[in-house]
């Protein structure tokens, strides 16, 4: 409790000195969740950088994983008389008051990268990815490279019930849904974890002749996919030719793996969430021009023709 | 003779289980037994089994002995967590293999005596004790790994989880190593009834002049140090640290291994090999929905339905019930018997 009250004294602290330093700079206020996950710790690197690269002065907080935390960062930006709020929400539900507070300060303020279920004249945008198109992606990748082939392919789906686990499978069904060569003949969770992406892997070997009746793996996320790899290492065959592997999320180990010739690609979940939205907000500013209400970031594709060995080196230090 | 008999009696429903649930896979799924070698290690389902399951197996052991004293080790999986971030961190630190295996050994065991020093010392419930570690367990892995999955390549390390000897994989032989050695610690000495006697009655053991603290504090380390074993296998397993996932909910499956190996929790009589069966079972069931091919949205309650079962069958009052209803009771009658003649 106390760490917390001093953290977030600190922050006032350094925001307040901040301020004064940059009067000219556009002052925007970024309540993180916190730092979950890999991916989330490279949104905030990038957000950072962007602020940077665009002359905004940018004041961080971090909820750790609370929304009571959140709700607090916003109260005290409002407070402040920050320019614009970016807001990655923790949960969906319970902002109405505090969006409503910051409507009234006339601060616009844009989701990242998840909803909230306030009503949408409450924020000016939100940016976040599509998780059924990024499903799709792969799936037409797959569609593409394998021209008609007969294919059976073994899926590792994340957590049972999650909202990425239903859109990526979804995504994934629509974009081979009338390819009558490509046929999903074994679906299970591999918890969106390396162990349990490995051990289902392994169980799919053994119950389809060995890997031998295996054409393809996708995995909804990268994690699972490096997992399966391994998998598929040790029961003789070879990753990314005897069976081809497609992923999501783009994380840094896949290009490594891409690199060497044993995944084949990855969607990449852009933690670029940050660029949109200062764009936007940047035409907002200048003219009034009203962004949509969603921002869709872009679900780019990485194959082993992107040289992924560059790629891994760029996205290595972005805290993954 | 009568004690390999008793033996045999002891760690049959648990024997049987097992057959019935390798039965029900082999029915679902003809190919289960098959066994080949590949990449100069064996391979088959069998073998996923006893290879899946050996870091329960391995958590079960240490498990087996806290709970005969009458405690419990909710802290295994985070332990196990820690570990291998410590294995991780020592290797890319190119600490070389030895010092980083003694380094994540000796994270083991301090976490076992922080766990044994809060319940013996301070007399702290073993269940709040352990928790705390649970909890902030994660949190200390995560600071070594810095939040990120640490991923090293050294072939020394991977041995410990995808390596083999004699063909068989690495982790199956440390299971099988270390359950044999504490079996023999605790059973070719008095350990194994002295810890027996403190889950038995605590103050009672104290009174005879067992020296109880030393004993609790060292069946946690012993804990501490099977979860870092098993911790390093699964960090070796995937070539990383996953601070957040790995070992994760573990404690539970190793907590529910000893329950089927039929050690009760409240202390008192334990079978190291009916939990290392437990743990099997456990694995079994896990690899056997795998290869089912069910959508996954069925995992859970499969699993559950089965180790429901499983714990039904065990229970007293249905065994009670069963020789009250079965047709000739001739043991029974026998016995009375022997007994009017002597």
């Amino acid at each position: 409790m106390i760490s917390k009250k001093a953290l977030v004294g600190a922050g006032l602290l350094a925001s307040m000195l901040m301020m004064s330093s940059s009067a000219l700079a556009q002052t925007v206020g970024f309540s993180q969740i916190g730092s979950e996950s890999g991916w989330r710790a490279a949104e905030t690197t990038l957000t950072l950088q962007q602020a940077k690269e665009r002359g905004i002065d940018l004041k961080f907080a971090d909820a750790q994983q609370k929304q009571e935390n959140q709700i607090k960062a916003l109260r005290s930006f409002i407070a402040q008389g920050v320019d614009a709020i970016l807001i990655a929400p923790v949960v969906a539900t319970g902002w109405d008051s505090v969006l409503e507070e910051a409507k009234e300060a006339e601060i616009p303020v844009i989701l990242l990268d998840r909803m909230v279920d306030s009503s949408d004249d409450l924020y000016l945008t939100a940016v976040g990815s599509d998780l059924v198109h990024e499903g799709s992606v792969a799936g037409q990748w797959l569609v593409d490279e394998l021209g008609g082939k007969d294919c059976n392919v073994v899926e590792l789906q994340g957590t049972t019930g999650s909202s990425p686990a239903i859109d990526r499978k979804n995504g994934f069904e629509q974009a081979i849904e009338g390819h009558a060569n490509i046929k999903l003949i074994r679906s299970q969770t591999g918890d969106f974890t390396r162990t349990k992406g490995k051990e289902v892997m392994e169980s799919f070997l053994k119950a389809e002749d060995g890997g031998k009746n295996i054409c393809a793996l996708y995995a909804h996320n990268d994690d699972m996919a490096v997992g399966a790899i391994q998998a598929i290492k040790e029961a003789g065959l070879k990753p990314g030719e005897d069976i081809l592997v497609v992923s999501i999320d783009a994380v840094p180990d896949i290009f490594q793996a891409m690199a060497a010739g044993e995944a084949n690609a990855t969607v990449e979940l852009t933690p670029n969430m940050a660029g949109p939205a200062f764009d936007a907000l940047a035409a907002y500013m200048k003219d009034g021009t009203m962004p949509p209400k969603f921002i869709q970031t872009e679900s780019k594709l990485y194959t082993q023709a992107d040289d992924p060995q560059a790629v891994y080196e760029q996205k290595k230090d972005l805290g993954y | 003779m009568t004690g390999l008999k008793l033996f045999s009696r002891r760690i049959l429903p648990q024997l049987v289980t097992l057959a019935v649930v390798v039965g029900l896979i082999s029915i679902m799924f003809p190919g289960f037994f098959e066994i080949s070698i590949a990449n100069g290690r064996l391979y088959g389902s069998p073998i996923d089994i006893l290879n899946r399951g050996a870091p329960v197996a391995l958590l079960a052991i240490g498990m087996t002995l806290v709970i005969a004293t009458g405690g419990i080790d909710l802290s295994v999986g985070a332990v196990m967590a820690i570990c291998g971030a410590m294995a991780a961190w020592g290797i890319t630190e190119g600490y070389g293999l030895g010092l980083t295996l003694l380094m994540a050994l000796a994270a083991g065991l301090a976490c076992g005596l922080w766990n044994g020093l809060l319940v013996a010392v301070l007399g702290i419930q073993p269940i709040v004790a352990t928790l705390i570690l649970m909890v902030a367990g994660r949190g200390i892995a995560q600071l070594i790994t810095e939040g990120a999955i640490l991923t090293f390549n050294h072939e020394g390390l991977i041995f410990f989880g995808s390596g083999s000897l004699f063909t068989i994989p690495t982790p199956i032989i440390i299971a099988i190593v270390t359950g044999a050695l504490v079996t023999l610690i605790v059973r070719r000495s008095a350990l194994g009834m002295l810890i027996e006697a403190i889950g038995i009655n605590l103050r009672a053991s104290t009174l005879a002049g067992v020296n109880t603290r030393v004993l609790l504090i060292a069946v946690y380390m012993a804990s501490g140090l099977c979860a870092a074993l098993a911790g390093v296998i699964a960090a070796a397993d995937i070539r990383g640290a996953d601070a957040n996932n790995a070992g994760l909910w573990l404690e539970l499956d190793a907590i529910l291994a000893v329950v089927i190996g039929g050690t009760s929790l409240l202390g008192g009589r334990f079978s190291l090999i009916a939990s290392l069966i437990g743990a099997l079972i456990i694995q079994a069931v896990n690899t056997g929905i795998l290869l089912s091919g069910f959508p996954p949205e069925f995992n859970l309650i499969i699993k559950a339905g089965i180790i429901l079962i499983i714990l039904v069958l065990q229970s007293p009052t249905i065994r009670t019930m069963v020789i009250f209803l079965s047709p000739a009771p001739v043991s029974q009658a026998d016995t009375e018997k022997q007994a009017v003649n002597q």
